[in-house]
This record gives C-alpha cells, structure tokens and sequence, in this order.
C-alpha cells in the first residue's frame, strides 16, 4: 500500500530508576501520549505542574484514526501551542453533498461564521496532530514523555496510585500523587481498577479505507444514503490532507471483517463509487464496529480519567478527539488548584459533573446519527427516506436528514460552578458558555480575543476609554491566593493603558458578549463564562470565584 | 394559514445552541414511538398520528396544501 506519511519513532531511554533501584516519586503521571494524554500534559505544564508522560509504544497512532478537528478544539490547541501546525497542514471544507440513491438531494456551504480566529473544522490524520503535540511536548522542561514504558499494574490509595512500569530494560515503580488515564477506549488503568464503563454497541460494521487518489478530486464531504454502487447501506467521503480520503462504507452486521478487507474486495468498491477512471491507490483499510458508552463518573479518588478512556461514541459528528482535548482543558486548571491547596479535592468532581454531561450531549448526537444513517425498524427506514425525499425540496426537510452533527463545544449551562445572572442579557454568552472569539487588537497588533485569556481567571471588563476609567479597583484582586487577571476590552483605540486591555477593533466583542460600559464578564482558566455583571462589585466577583472554585 | 416548509420545530423553555437540535428531538421523539412495535403496528400509529396532527392544525387549505406536497414525492 502507498504511504503518505512516515512514522516517527521516538527514542526510548533507559530509565534511571532501573539502574538506581530506586521509586520514582511525581505529582502527576499521564499515562497514553494519545491527542488527549498529550494535550492534557500541555495543559498542566501551563499550569506549572511537572508531568510525567508514559506511553508502551514509540510513535504516533497508525492507520486510520481521528480526521476531523472542530473550532473549539482549535483553540484549545492554540491555548498548547500546535493551533498554527495544525491549521496550516489541515484542509478546510466548507462544501457537502448529500446523494440519495441515484442523485444528489442537496449540498451545503458551510461558510465559516466571520470574525473568528479558527473555522468551524479542519481535516488532518490523527499522526499529524500527535507528532505536532510530541514535538511541543519535547520542548517543555516540565514535561518528561517515556516511550515504550507500559502500565503493567496500578493499585489506587488515599495518597495518589502506585504504578509498575514495564520497559526493554526491565520494570521500575512509580508514585504519583495523581495518575490520569488516557490509554484510549479499552483503558488497562480502568480494567486494572476494576472500574465499570456502561452502554452499548452498534450491530453493525465499518469498513474504513483511507484511499489516496492521484487526480484532482474536490474538497469536500460527499455523503450517500442506498446508492446504487452499495445498496441499502450508508458511504461517507471526506478529505484530508495530502491527497488521502477517508471513506467509510457501511457493511452490515453480518459482513466478514478479514474477506471484506482484502484489496480485492475494497477496490472495486471504491471504482463503483468514483464512477470513472480517476486512479487512486489504497494507504489503510480497516473495518471497526462502534461502541456508545460512558464511565458512570470521570474521578476516582486520586485517578481521574480523560478521553475514549473515559467515554466512547460513534464517529459520525467526530466528537471523540474534540471532545477529549475539551476534558483536558476542562481539568488541568481544577488539578493545579487541589494540588496548591487553593480549592477542595471536590472541584475534580465537577470536572466530572460537567464532562460526564457534554459526554451525555456528545452521545445522544451521534447515537441519533447512528439511528438515521443506519435504520434498525421498518418504521425507522421509511421516515429516514421520507425526510431525504422531502430535502430535495424543501428546508425543513434538510433540517432533520442527519448524517453526522459536528461536535460543537460543550454549553456548561447548568454547572454548579456558575453564578447565574442577575442581570439581563441578550445572546448566549451566558453562565456556562465557552467563550466565543472577536477580531481585537493589543498594542496596537492585530489578533484575537481568546489570544488574551485562558490559562487563569480573569475579569474581562468592557469600558469606553480606559484613559478615562478609573481602573484602581481591577488590580490586585485576589481570593484565596487565586489571582483574577484584569482585561479591559476598549472601546477606542487605546493609547495608555496600566493594564492588560485590548481595543474591540469593529465592536464584535461588545455585540457577542451584549456588553456595555461597565460589563463584566468572569471568565474561567479554560475559557468559559462562570458570571456576569452589568456593573463591577468587587465583592459579586469575589463570590463568583469562590463558588467557581468550590471553595464555598 | 400557508404550509410552512422551513424548519419549525422548538419546545416552550428549551435553549437550543444548535440549529439542529429541535428536529433531532422531534424525530428521535418520533422514531422512540415506533419502538417494538411490528410493521403493522407502526402503520396504525402513523395514522393515528396524521389524524390528531390534522385535528389540529384545523384549516384544511392548509391540509390540502400539505397533502400535495406529501404525494407530489410518491407518485412516480
């Protein structure tokens, strides 16, 4: 098969534990350099905490894995460094097809909404991300990553986990005060600790080949319901990067995985589906079934799980990556506090109170998307082909054709760490929202809003003119030893300014975030909205950190 | 009361922060009902369902309009 990509191979070091004989003592080790048990090493390297990164194998994820990387993902990965890498090696689509049977019923644009730094998605290979983040990873001194260093046993206590590690040079022990698991979907941390995770799986199989065409193919996702090259069965395609499609061909419950993989077999399906001659060669065939299922809580104590670890869906909506970098950054600015003492060990359960639930959304989407691309009654199949009749023609019928919702970041609307609103607002940068990004400029340079938060609390206050705004109170305040970092959002431009302020260049902060002079907005380490004012009140604000973290 | 072919489904109290997360409520709402049910079945409730809604909705111009639509992708 041709490869587009060569794999990395990372180096493996003997560890000094093996020679010295001695325990490894860490605050906190992150077991899996998958997307998420990277991106969460990053995350609590921002933090200052040092990470100790264990992974059984020595390169990125092979063959066919995550492809589609949404907004709030982006911005994430901006938050660890990789945003610009990833974006500019990813492809944008912007343009989708949906065929049924024999032609096209509809298409869309997605034109990505104006005036934010990252589009609505981009396509990349699961590799590409992975080396990106090991390569920011190695940068860091806080985080030290081991490669082919394997779990092989993990008791839980009061005080953190002991672990076994196993290498080519024998095995060594380690003591962390806290272990993460993000060793993937079937997590050995979650065997090990006898720990349940509850749902269902899919009757049906996938055969996934990543297809490498040597013409000129457009970009975009093309998605068909019972064509006639595959009838009664489901086929997405979609573009990645470097010439590579992803296309996934519904078999069946009863199809042979190992028949159904061999080139011969794959090949002249992918010829029906083209429909001429434009060559193309294969890079990766496989065939999955999907699974639906979710831990009953994240935490465990001093173990807390993130990623497919934690809870699994289907891929249709790619919402396992997306929303696993979502689980990181909603817990390393939680970890830091418990580990400094600043905020009780129970705000790690609303780290599972508040993923468990964007889990619940994330599966109740792509369970829906499951039902309508694959039919299980009768019933079932003659609404699904009602509604694609229906969408030729008219809009609410394109409304409810779902082949796949995208994952959209989590609304942590019914958080207990909000403060709900006194005032009124209009839009939806309410109590639980994350942020949403606005063109700004700061010193004078262009960029973004998100560019100036994340990372610690802050206190995003709208003004007119910071030259005439008496600023004293907005410095300095503190709760517990937690700092509030002030930002003014100007707006004029800004001409002196002792504090961080940025100057809402043509108004789009003021409109998505409905403020006026004197708006404040409290906004949270991992840039989502914990309370909101019309008027500052140092004591309300104070209120709001405490209760955002649990310290009430 | 013309028929009205853009998407219009909402539930009194709920904030949705997706475009298409009222019509994916309404069909799973839709397909749930059809669970367990045989062929047979399934065909009754739809009726039965056209009947209320149809009740409902009350002007017939409208029905008549909708009706159309409805045959206008069966005939064939």
């Amino acid at each position: 098969m041709l490869k587009t990509y060569t794999y990395p191979k990372f180096n493996y070091r003997s560890p000094p534990e093996i020679a010295s004989g001695k325990v490894l003592k860490v605050p906190v080790v992150v077991v899996g350099a998958g997307p998420v048990g990277l991106g969460m090493a990053l995350d609590l390297d921002l933090q200052g905490i040092p990470v100790l990164l264990v992974d059984e194998d020595d390169t990125v994820s092979i063959g066919s894995r995550g492809v589609c990387y949404a907004k709030r993902a982006l911005e994430i990965l901006d938050r660890y460094g990789v945003g610009d890498a990833v974006c500019a090696k990813g492809v944008s689509w912007n343009v989708g097809r949906t065929f049924f049977r024999e032609s096209e019923v509809y298409n869309f644009n997605l034109v990505p909404e104006p005036d934010h730094h990252r589009p609505g998605m981009v396509n990349l290979q699961q590799y590409y991300l992975e080396e990106y983040l090991v390569r920011r990873a190695a940068t860091r001194p806080g985080i030290e990553l081991r490669w082919n260093n394997k779990l092989v046993s993990v008791t839980s206590h009061g005080q953190g986990a002991t672990l076994k590690v196993e290498t080519p040079d024998g095995l060594y022990t380690v003591e962390a005060d806290w272990l993460i698991a993000a060793d993937g979907a079937r997590s050995p941390i979650r065997r090990m600790l006898g720990l349940e995770v509850e749902g269902k799986i899919f009757m049906d199989r996938f055969l996934i080949a990543d297809v490498v065409m040597k013409a000129d193919f457009p970009a975009e996702r093309w998605f068909w319901f019972d064509p006639p090259f595959h009838p009664n069965q489901s086929v997405l395609l979609h573009k990645q990067t470097d010439s590579v499609f992803r296309i996934d061909f519904q078999l069946g419950w009863d199809a042979d995985p190992e028949e159904e993989k061999k080139p011969e077999n794959v090949i002249p399906r992918i010829k029906a589906m083209l429909g001429d001659q434009r060559e193309f060669e294969l890079e990766w065939v496989s065939v999955y079934t999907f699974q639906c299922r979710r831990m009953g809580r994240f935490n465990h104590g001093r173990v807390i799980f993130v990623g497919d670890a934690a809870h699994q869906v289907s891929p249709f909506g790619a919402r396992g990556a997306n929303s696993g970098l979502q689980d990181a950054d909603n817990l390393g600015w939680k970890l830091k506090l418990v580990i400094d003492g600043k905020a009780p060990q129970r705000l790690l359960d609303s780290y599972s109170e508040e993923r468990v639930c964007a889990a619940d959304e994330n599966l109740m989407n792509s369970t829906r998307s499951t039902d309508f691309i694959t039919p299980k009654s009768r019933a079932s199949r003659t609404f699904r082909n009602a509604a694609l009749s229906l969408a030729r023609d008219h809009a609410f019928g394109r409304s409810l054709v779902n082949s796949g919702r995208l994952s959209v970041p989590a609304f942590l609307v019914d958080s207990s760490l909000n403060t709900p609103d006194e005032d009124a607002f209009a839009g939806r940068m309410l109590p639980g929202a994350p942020m949403d990004d606005a063109p700004v400029a700061r010193d004078g340079a262009p960029g973004w809003l998100l560019q100036s938060t994340g990372n610690c609390f802050r206190l995003m206050v709208f003004v007119d003119d910071p030259a005439s705004t008496d600023t004293s109170a907005l410095s300095r305040l503190a709760i517990g030893g937690i700092p509030l970092e002030p930002l003014l959002v100007s707006r004029v431009p800004v001409t002196a300014c002792a504090l961080p302020c940025v100057h809402d260049i043509r108004g789009v902060a003021a409109r998505r975030y409905d403020a006026r002079p004197g708006t404040t907005y409290l906004i949270r380490p991992d840039q989502h909205v914990a309370a909101r004012w019309r008027a500052f009140d140092a004591e309300k604000i104070l209120a709001a950190v405490a209760r955002a973290t649990c310290r009430q | 009361m013309a028929l009205n072919l853009n998407p219009n489904l909402s539930e009194a109290g709920k904030r949705y922060f997706s475009a298409y997360s009222p019509g994916d409520d309404f069909y799973e709402l839709l397909i749930g009902a059809h669970r367990d049910l045989s062929d047979e079945q399934s065909e009754l409730l739809n009726a039965r369902l056209i009947l209320l809604l149809a009740n409902h909705i009350g002007d017939i111009g409208t029905l008549r309009e909708a009706l159309a639509v409805a045959r206008d992708g069966v005939q064939g």
